[in-house]
């Protein structure tokens, strides 16, 4: 009698076993949920970060990110049961996702943009989890905390949390309509808009009095995208926002850089429903009044800015700088010319861009390099015309601005 | 050891013109497409970049996009009974190489051939008498007709935002356009160039003497333009840097504008480059293509199998490959048997230099693009009767100056001395108020029986294989041609209001080593006869059903035009007849 019940108790005991093991709950035939979390997946943009770019391992991690603190490598999401995300509950991805919670309990940096991605529910993040289930495995171990002392210091994140993060879905707002408070979540949330374009303080937590209105990241400067007419989206019109995002290009400029990947992996997949609900919210952000008065034509740096455009830019731009609609940006409406930080502005002077390829603009039209042909003053005077011409007015660009990008950009690969 | 790669549906050689285009039809047929290209890869903003492109010196005088004779060239001889010797430095034509071939580094020019040039032995025939064509010319009718290519010509301008004014729009005569051209169904899809001063001038003289002058059909484009693939190109700005270099403004057509960043993002493309085609492989038969083998830098040869090849390199690269693969007979112009290598052919250009009072004309040449200019055709193919004249053929002429690059352009009167303090004076004083037409006179090039492509008996290239032997010269009629039109020309010029005139006509023997043009033609011909053809009227081997053989290699003889909008409209045919008869039933699409 003995030994059958032995047998039969350490059968129970594995079923027991394999039902208390914290492991994924659904079911890879839901095939509802699995589209709705490989829509998520889109909208979040996780592909751009978990994988090396160029490799065919996507989702496998191994990317540094460049933070202002050091490097973190993403790690592997797919479903690896050792190195990936296989053996993870779907309450401990939910916690990481949503929460900035790592599966030993110990915090996550916020490089990944948990403190946006609360935003969406519980629901909306496992079924990521699910769509990201039906990936083949990728064996990838990635050792992720590459951050020097005191950086690599998890527990500091807990103050940090305490002060730049709160956890929680979005709350539509009733007083606005459906497509706005779509675009507000969507902007908010899955999409980390906030990531890259709202000014961050010296801990890397958000700036929220200056939401959405540029900042600086990894070499670029991120513009304005607040419906301010100067700076931002102002004189874009939804229209204007929406080609930009599906197709990389639109009547004014060019996604290159950072935002290009965005592009590339992200907005051109999204539906149009969506493009018009990120640009109805962004066109409803207010802008500010102020800003600095135009400089003199008949100043030094104009009249030589003038003469370089004339001889080097126009072939492209257009002696009128108004370029050829989704081909070659024009210089006299894009926001991004008069942006406060002129990072971007000089950067693609000095090392040249190429705006992305996609499905419904596949040119992918490029910027040349001037960084050789031109000095830093030559940039600077080039660069402080463009920013004040027509009926455009900003700062101007100094020479030693110029130097300092061509310096913290000189190893960068582009 | 040969490494052998997954088989493909196509294997395409060289990723030119033509070969970008049937890569792009054959994968929207949802066919596994590879391409194979000898030279680099080659894309606008990094290779062609507004910071460096417009360098003379680099790209006109060091021939930087060119083939470099070391790695393969060819031998040359005017006639039968001399020694061919190889070209060690590129002189009458200039052998593309890379990705977008040809198309990278020409003018732009896009003209339709005339109704009558593809019916040339017949049309001749019938109103001039058998007798009236020299003893020695073998041209021949092309196997297809101008109203069967007419939608290829209209994909192929749409292709590229060709910038013209229309002559003949569905057959009503346009007052502006080239009345001559046969009837197309559709305008230009991009207004004409703008036209500077010189070439504004010669149309008014033009028109003065009783002609009618058009503008030049264009690839470098008017205006912005989005092409039928979704592609932008930019206005033309006339810097007037388009022969020998690359296009820095995304307004030249060219397949890197046009159509490779459309085809590259097909899943079912791949290509690869700097790696050299050096056989086309046969089954047992020698009747079937199997695939090719190709070499890549490193040494390693590959064996690529594919069910239909394309062979789609620059003309000389075709017949060569041909005669390398063994496939169709080698022409023998004394037994007068065999096709491979027959029916070769050049261009007969030539040009008036007119030098006008400095100071009363600067024409500023630097304003200017590849495929600018007003021109007439009242000369052209069998526009008028040659009956008193004692020739055939003609040329297209007009004001086509395509620059003021410093290198080439210091033009001086004759009698002015060759050096010196009196050579920089002249220069500088006639700089801005010369015409120098380059091209001005564009002459065919008719087909004889001893100008010809074969096997050199003595030099090799460096996998061990015979070069290929060119047997090129002059012929009365062609000299004939040239100095007719060319006079007619020349009283253009004056009537410009030059004071004195450089008058250069083309003269024989052949010349190997200074500039004419890059348009040869032939050696692997299409028509009717497998006995005087390579290919049949849908660019088919005749022996080797699935191996299609693309660009002017197929054209019998040369017509008064540049060929390219020819190649291209010949490319769509071949990819239409692929693709509405060959796959359905892969096999001769005429019987032989």
């Amino acid at each position: 009698m003995r030994r059958p019940s032995r047998l039969v108790l350490t059968a129970t005991a594995c079923v027991m076993g394999a039902i208390a093991l914290p492991v994924y709950a659904g079911s890879p035939q839901d095939f509802p949920q699995v589209e709705r979390g490989r829509y998520l997946a889109i909208l979040s943009d996780c592909a751009s970060c978990h994988t090396v770019p160029g490799s065919n391992q996507p989702f496998a991690g191994g990317r540094p990110i460049e933070t202002p603190f050091g490097n973190i490598v993403t790690p592997n999401i797919t479903p690896d049961a050792e190195t990936g995300i296989g053996s993870w509950s779907d309450d401990q991805f939910e916690a990481a996702v949503r929460k900035g919670i790592r599966r030993d309990g110990s915090r996550l940096y916020p490089a990944m943009p948990y403190n946006a991605y609360t935003k969406m529910s519980r629901d909306d993040v496992l079924a990521i989890r699910a769509y990201l289930n039906t990936l083949t495995p990728v064996r990838n171990a990635v050792v992720a905390n590459t951050l020097p002392f005191p950086f690599n210091i998890r527990t500091a994140m807990r103050a940090w949390d305490a002060l730049y993060f709160t956890e929680g879905e979005y709350k539509p707002d009733p007083n606005q309509s459906a497509e706005w408070n779509r675009g507000a979540f969507l902007v908010n949330g899955p999409g980390h808009c906030t990531a890259c374009h709202t000014p961050k303080t010296f801990l890397g937590g958000d700036k929220t009095d200056q939401y959405l209105r540029g900042s600086y990241l990894q070499g670029w400067s991120a513009p304005d995208i607040t419906n301010d007419a100067r700076l931002g989206l102002g004189r874009w019109s939804k229209e204007d926002i929406v080609a930009y995002l599906r197709s990389g290009h639109n009547r004014v400029t060019a996604a290159t850089g950072p935002m290009g990947e965005v592009v590339t992996l992200s907005t051109s997949y999204m539906t149009d429903p969506d493009l018009k609900a990120i640009a109805t919210y962004l066109k409803s952000l207010p802008g500010k009044i102020e800003g600095p008065a135009q400089l003199a034509a008949n100043e030094p740096p104009m009249i030589a800015g003038a003469a370089i455009f004339r001889d080097q830019c126009s072939a492209c731009h257009g002696l009128d700088g108004k370029g050829v609609a989704d081909l070659f940006p024009s210089v006299g409406d894009s926001s991004m010319v008069r942006s406060d930080d002129p990072t971007t502005l000089i950067r693609i002077v000095l090392r040249g861009a190429r705006s992305v390829g996609t499905d419904a603009q596949p040119t992918a039209p490029g910027m040349p390099s001037y960084g050789r042909q031109l000095d830093d003053s030559e940039i600077a005077a080039v660069l402080t015309y463009i920013r004040n011409s027509s009926s455009a007015a900003a700062g101007a660009v100094t020479a030693d601005q110029v130097s300092k990008v061509r310096r913290d950009t000189a190893t960068r690969p582009d | 050891m040969t490494k052998r790669l997954p088989r493909k549906d196509v294997v395409i050689i060289g990723l030119g013109w033509t070969g970008s285009i049937m890569a792009n039809e054959l994968t929207d047929e949802g066919l596994e497409v590879i391409a194979i290209e000898r030279g680099p890869w080659r894309d606008s903003p990094t290779d062609f970049p507004p910071t460096y492109i417009q360098d003379e010196l680099r790209y006109r005088v060091r021939h930087e996009l060119f083939l470099r004779p070391d790695q393969l060239t060819f031998t040359f001889r005017n006639k039968m009974d001399q020694t061919a010797l190889p070209i060690r430095s590129w002189g009458a034509f200039m052998p593309p190489n890379g990705v977008g071939g040809g198309g990278v580094h020409w003018n732009g020019e896009m003209w339709r051939f005339l109704p009558s040039d593809f019916v040339l032995k017949t049309h001749l025939t019938e109103r001039y008498g058998a007798a009236f064509l020299p003893g020695d010319m073998t041209i021949q009718d092309w196997g297809l007709t101008y109203d069967e290519l007419e939608p290829h010509y209209d994909r192929f301008e749409y292709l590229c935002g060709t910038s013209g004014t229309a002559g003949n729009l569905r057959g009503q005569i346009i007052e502006g356009g080239n009345p001559f051209e046969g009837a197309r169904s559709r305008p230009y899809p991009t207004p004409a160039q703008a036209q500077p001063f010189s070439h504004t001038l010669f149309g008014k003289a033009a028109r003065d003497l009783g002609y009618k002058p058009f503008p030049q059909p264009s690839g470098n484009l008017s205006e912005a333009y989005t092409n039928p693939l979704g592609l932008k190109m930019g206005p033309c700005t006339y810097c007037g840097f388009c022969e020998w270099f690359g296009c820095a403004n995304y307004s030249k057509a060219s397949p890197q504008t046009t159509i490779l960043p459309y085809l590259v993002r097909k899943p079912n493309f791949s290509a690869r480059d700097n790696s050299e085609v050096i056989r086309i492989n046969l089954d047992k038969s020698g009747t079937r293509a199997t695939g090719v083998t190709f070499v890549d830098s490193s040494g390693q040869d590959w064996e690529q199998p594919a069910d239909l090849v394309i062979l789609s390199a620059y003309t000389l690269f075709n017949v060569q490959l041909l005669l390398h693969s063994r496939i169709g007979q080698p022409y023998d112009p004394v037994k007068g048997t065999g096709t491979v290598g027959r029916n070769y052919t050049h261009q007969t250009v030539s040009t008036v230099n007119g030098f006008f009072d400095p100071k009363k004309f600067n024409f500023n040449p630097f304003i200017a693009s590849g495929s600018i200019g007003m021109c007439i055709d009242e000369f052209n193919g069998d526009n008028f009767d040659h009956g008193p004249h004692g020739f055939v053929g003609g040329g297209y002429m007009g004001q086509v100056q395509t620059g003021g690059r410093p290198i080439e352009s210091t033009l001086v009167p004759p009698g002015t001395p060759k050096w010196g303090a009196a050579w920089k004076s002249a220069v500088k004083e006639n700089y801005l108020s010369t015409v120098k037409p380059g091209t001005g006179v564009h002459g065919s090039f008719y087909a004889y029986r001893d100008i010809y492509l074969d096997l050199d008996p003595t030099f090799t290239d460096r996998f061990n294989r015979p070069l290929m032997r060119i047997t090129m010269d002059l012929k009365d009629n062609e000299l004939k041609q040239n100095k007719f039109l060319t006079d007619k020309f020349a009283e253009i010029i004056k009537a410009m209001g030059a004071d004195k005139l450089a008058v250069q006509y083309r003269t024989g023997p052949y010349d190997i080593t200074t500039y004419q043009t890059t348009h040869l033609n032939g050696g692997a011909v299409m028509g009717t006869d497998r006995n005087t053809s390579v290919l049949n009227r849908y660019l088919q081997s005749w022996d080797v059903p699935n191996l299609f053989v693309l660009g002017a290699s197929a054209f019998p003889q040369n017509a008064g035009y540049n060929p390219t909008l020819t190649v291209g409209a010949l490319a769509y045919w071949a990819a239409a007849a692929i693709r509405d008869k060959y796959l359905k039933n892969p096999g001769r699409l005429i019987d032989a």
